[in-house]
């Protein structure tokens, strides 16, 4: 009874905050100062049409560094906690029950659809909306569907953190290439701007994006494999 | 935003709503993780409403993507551990 009205008074608080913030409200006539700078300076200095992806990768990339790294700790935090749980191939195992023929061959079909398209989304992060964070999910999005086709299947893991951390270290060094050639860390403007709107253009933008789009990509699958490996302990 | 965005806008808000009650409510863990599955997806239709894509982008791919079948996966696990 106590903790039922606790709930309600907790309730009635956040109606009346939320209630203050939605009456306080008003739509700002024009952009502050900052979002003015990005969106009159992005396209121009920048060469990128995706304003959104210009303030990402470029202006707040250190940010971005900073989000990789966490989802980074949380790929290898998820491993070494997991890691316990692994037990070697044993034939004591049960095997699963295998997949309906509709799964296995509806992901044959998918799954080379979905990673190109996670592709297409990394590589044409500067013209369309999407990215790095949305192509990575979408590629671990594919691994998912095999997984779930077969538990049984192994990847390299040896590949994936490969892949991870090659990616990693071509990040941090463009970035450090930017502060040596360009006006700062993960400038991308030391190779040409190009066409605007063309694939290859806005200098290192798609180079770094599709970097950081690999690296989540990685980062999500060995997740999920260190989930699917984990042998229940009896 | 014109009448047809607010229509679309109200009636994903109300699916949220909905959702987010079933997910509460309802007794069967599987329907639950669809629920909140749902409320991640109409969220991101609203991202789409309000003009930010690349918000929506990652919400639908994430929020109801990966994270609704992670919770089926870890579901399948607890079961399979509860049968042992």
């Amino acid at each position: 009874m106590t903790s039922r009205l606790l709930t309600l008074v907790f309730l009635a608080g956040l109606a009346v905050l939320f209630g203050q913030l939605m009456s306080g409200y008003s739509p700002d006539a024009e952009l502050n100062l900052t979002a003015d700078y990005y969106a009159r300076h992005a396209a121009p200095d920048l060469g990128s049409p995706n304003i959104v992806t210009a303030i990402i990768v470029t202006y707040r990339g250190l940010d971005t560094l900073g989000e990789v790294t966490v989802l980074f700790l949380t790929a290898a935090i998820v491993a070494l906690v997991l890691s316990h749980g692994r037990v070697a191939q044993t034939a004591r195992a049960p095997k699963p029950l295998p997949a309906g023929e509709l799964l296995q061959t509806g992901s044959r079909l998918l799954a080379p659809l979905i990673l190109l398209f996670g592709i297409y989304v990394f590589t044409n992060g500067h013209l369309s909306p999407g990215g790095g964070f949305q192509g990575g999910a979408i590629l671990a999005s594919a691994v998912l569907l095999l997984l779930l086709t077969d538990p049984m299947r192994r990847f390299s893991h040896s590949l994936i953190s490969r892949i991870e951390s090659t990616a990693g270290l071509l990040f941090v060094g463009i970035g450090l290439l930017g502060l040596l050639l360009a006006g700062g860390f993960l400038d991308g403007r030391f190779l040409p701007l190009g066409g605007f709107g063309a694939l290859i253009s806005a200098g290192a933008i798609p180079l770094i994006y599709s970097l950081i789009g690999l690296k989540v990509g990685a980062e999500f699958s060995s997740m999920l494999l260190s989930l699917s490996e984990t042998e229940d302990k009896s | 935003m014109s009448t047809l965005t607010l229509l679309m806008a109200v009636l994903a808000l109300v699916a949220m709503l909905g959702g987010a009650l079933l997910a509460i409510l309802c007794k069967s863990t599987a329907v639950a993780i669809m629920a909140t599955g749902m409320v991640s997806l109409m969220a991101s239709v609203l991202f789409v409403l309000l003009a930010a894509p690349d918000v929506a982008m990652t919400e639908a791919a994430i929020g109801s993507g990966l994270t609704t079948f992670l919770f089926f996966f870890v579901l399948g696990r607890v079961k399979g551990a509860d049968n042992d």
